[in-house]
């Protein structure tokens, strides 16, 4: 371990996987935009730090599970920047007959299990770190979960057994961009005290911001030998377009303004171009 | 066929260091055997079936050979999405372990029957479902399936006594198991209530009426071919399943007549109707549907075909 995690690697830079968020979904004409672009620190920590092995096939790599499978874009951004996935495979990004498909399948070079039902991840992540421990493997397993999906009682049921077991090779991060796909987190199932939750089934557990690499890397470094650890990472939705953000649909004016939008809509060609100014020329 | 099951995995565990067995907290007086000798690959997961697929799905992966028991409903429909997502998606060599087929918790009631287990997992492709008949083909058909590469699941008895005479322990995937010759026509079965089905045949004998009885112990592979050319022979057949017919083994012998184009007239026999909010022992449950000898007797002399031809009812 090195105190300054930046040490080793290059940063898988946030910015350049927004722009492939952007473009992709732009070019397929699909939504799920605004938990994507959430997300992007989440995976770039992940990616650029937390995950170790020589590449998608090596045996002894951590696993990461994207619970949240409806963020399948931002991995696949994140696993091009990392160089597992080729510009041609990204190109087909919700095409025809193909493995990318808004949520990953792991036919996919470096999608190591095949996610879009919420509150399934987490169960596989428990199994995956359970069977290094048995195996005397120090191979960690990852997993990001939505706040949203802590609704799933699977959840629940995948908490209690890693905390019972003791399972610290085991990181959780809920992404809490306190946004579900109908309402606002707390006007449906209220999470505020997710931490709280956590820790109250035997968990460590932290709340950091998650739109920050170098605090996601500090905190995704921790194993105490004790328990699973869960990063609760503060999160906004649609993160680095402002009018996402804000919840604009800016071309769909017979909707309110309200986060939610960017779950579902495509962008329209102005859309796409204030997005990507946004990012380019923007904070 | 729990101790059948629990003894094999023991005999298989002690050369193959993949296998976990998995429960859903339940198995009390049947999994101990497993647990004391192998303690570090026994894992209670306590009652939470769907994270128990999960788990498996994750231990399977990093290269385990996953046993996930529970009662048949609760290992089986509980988690239908975990498996289908599971070890089915990811083509992983998760074993499902399902206990008490059909009617078997027979005075525990509706919640405990498994009367869909196999035909809602039938819907999958990708999972092979095994269903012995008794003790001698649980320890053939656990043997066998051990090292597929893909997931199983095993809807399995409790009861250990039963033993169907003719099967001899035979199993093969893909095929069926004829345990009774018989030329005037053929019953088609699936599970324990198989030695209701031989006992019949027996009866009817008696009265010069030969019914041959073939069971079906497994689906993915589908025993398609071997059934179709069993039957190509009779002109009358009867499917016998103490579950529902939709979508099991009634619906897959009727699949089967028709799309090879068989002369065969098909009779179902199985729980085709709504739960009334009874319940009763597994005999009383099996005579309630007709599934038992005295009933399946009754069905096939009724049959005035039959009866004409054997001419002598």
């Amino acid at each position: 371990m090195t105190s300054n995690p930046f040490e080793f690697r290059k940063v898988i830079d946030p910015k350049a996987m927004r722009r492939i968020i952007l473009q992709q979904s732009k070019r397929a004409n699909v939504g799920h935009i605004g938990s994507c672009l959430c997300v992007v620190e989440i995976l770039s920590a992940l990616y650029s730090f937390a995950l170790e092995g020589s590449g998608p096939d090596d045996p002894q790599r951590d696993r990461f599970v994207l619970s949240k499978g409806h963020a399948g874009l931002a991995l696949y951004a994140a696993l091009a920047l990392r160089g597992w996935l080729s510009e041609y495979h990204l190109e087909t990004f919700c095409g025809t007959d193909t493995c990318l498909g808004v949520h990953p399948d792991v036919a996919i070079p470096g999608v190591d299990f095949t996610t879009g039902s919420l509150g399934q991840g987490i169960c596989v992540a428990v199994g995956s770190a359970l069977g290094a421990r048995l195996q005397g493997s120090k191979r960690r397993v990852f997993c990001l979960l939505s706040d949203a999906e802590c609704n799933e009682g699977s959840v629940w049921e995948a908490a209690m057994l890693a905390a019972q077991h003791r399972l610290s090779n085991l990181h959780v991060i809920v992404d809490f961009n306190g946004q579900q796909a109908l309402n606002l987190t707390r006007d449906v199932l209220d999470q505020s005290n997710l931490a709280e939750r956590w820790r109250a089934f035997g968990w460590r557990s932290s709340e950091v911001d998650g739109h920050s690499v170098a605090d996601l890397a500090e905190a995704l470094r921790i194993d105490d030998g004790l328990r699973p650890n869960v990063t609760v990472a503060r999160t906004i939705f649609g993160k680095g377009v402002s009018y996402m953000e804000q919840g604009i649909p800016v071309t769909q004016h017979h909707l309110p303004v309200q986060p939610i939008n960017w779950h579902y809509l495509p962008m329209s060609e102005d859309e796409y171009r204030r997005a990507i100014d946004d990012l380019e020329y923007g904070r | 066929m729990r101790k059948a099951f629990v003894a094999t995995l023991c005999e298989l565990a002690a050369t193959d260091d993949r296998i976990m067995l998995l429960t859903g907290d339940l198995g009390f007086m049947a999994l101990e055997p497993f647990r004391e000798r192998f303690p570090n690959r026994f894992l209670n997961v306590g009652a939470a079936e769907q994270n128990m697929i999960g788990v498996a799905t994750g231990l399977a992966e990093a290269g385990f050979l996953p046993y996930a028991y529970s009662i048949a409903t609760f290992a089986s429909l509980r988690p239908f999405e975990f498996i289908r997502n599971g070890p089915v998606l990811h083509r992983l060599p998760v074993r499902i372990v399902g206990m008490g087929m059909g009617f078997e918790y027979g005075h525990s009631g509706h919640t405990h029957y498994a009367l869909e287990d196999v035909a809602a997992l039938r819907t999958l492709p990708g999972l092979t479902i095994v269903v012995p008949a008794d003790s001698g083909q649980t320890k053939t058909s656990i043997r066998v399936t051990h090292d597929l590469p893909g997931p199983v699941y095993y809807s399995l008895g409790k009861d250990d006594q039963i033993v169907v005479p003719g099967l001899n322990g035979q199993f093969e995937l893909g095929r069926v198991c004829v345990a009774r010759e018989g030329r005037h026509l053929a019953f088609v079965t699936v599970g324990s209530v198989a030695q209701e089905v031989l006992a019949a045949a027996a009866k009817l004998a008696q009265a010069g009426i030969e019914a041959a009885v073939i069971v079906v112990a497994n689906f993915h592979p589908d025993p398609e071919d071997h059934l179709a050319s069993i039957l190509s022979s009779f002109d009358e057949a009867i499917t016998v399943e103490a579950q529902t017919p939709s979508g099991g083994l009634g619906a897959f012998v009727a699949t089967v007549v028709a799309t090879r184009g068989l002369r065969c007239r098909l009779r179902i026999i199985g729980v085709g109707t709504a739960p009334d909010g009874t319940s009763g022992s597994q005999i009383d449950r099996w005579r309630k549907y007709g599934l038992d000898r005295e009933s399946l007797v009754a069905t096939v002399v009724g049959e005035s075909k039959l009866v004409a031809e054997a001419g002598r009812l």
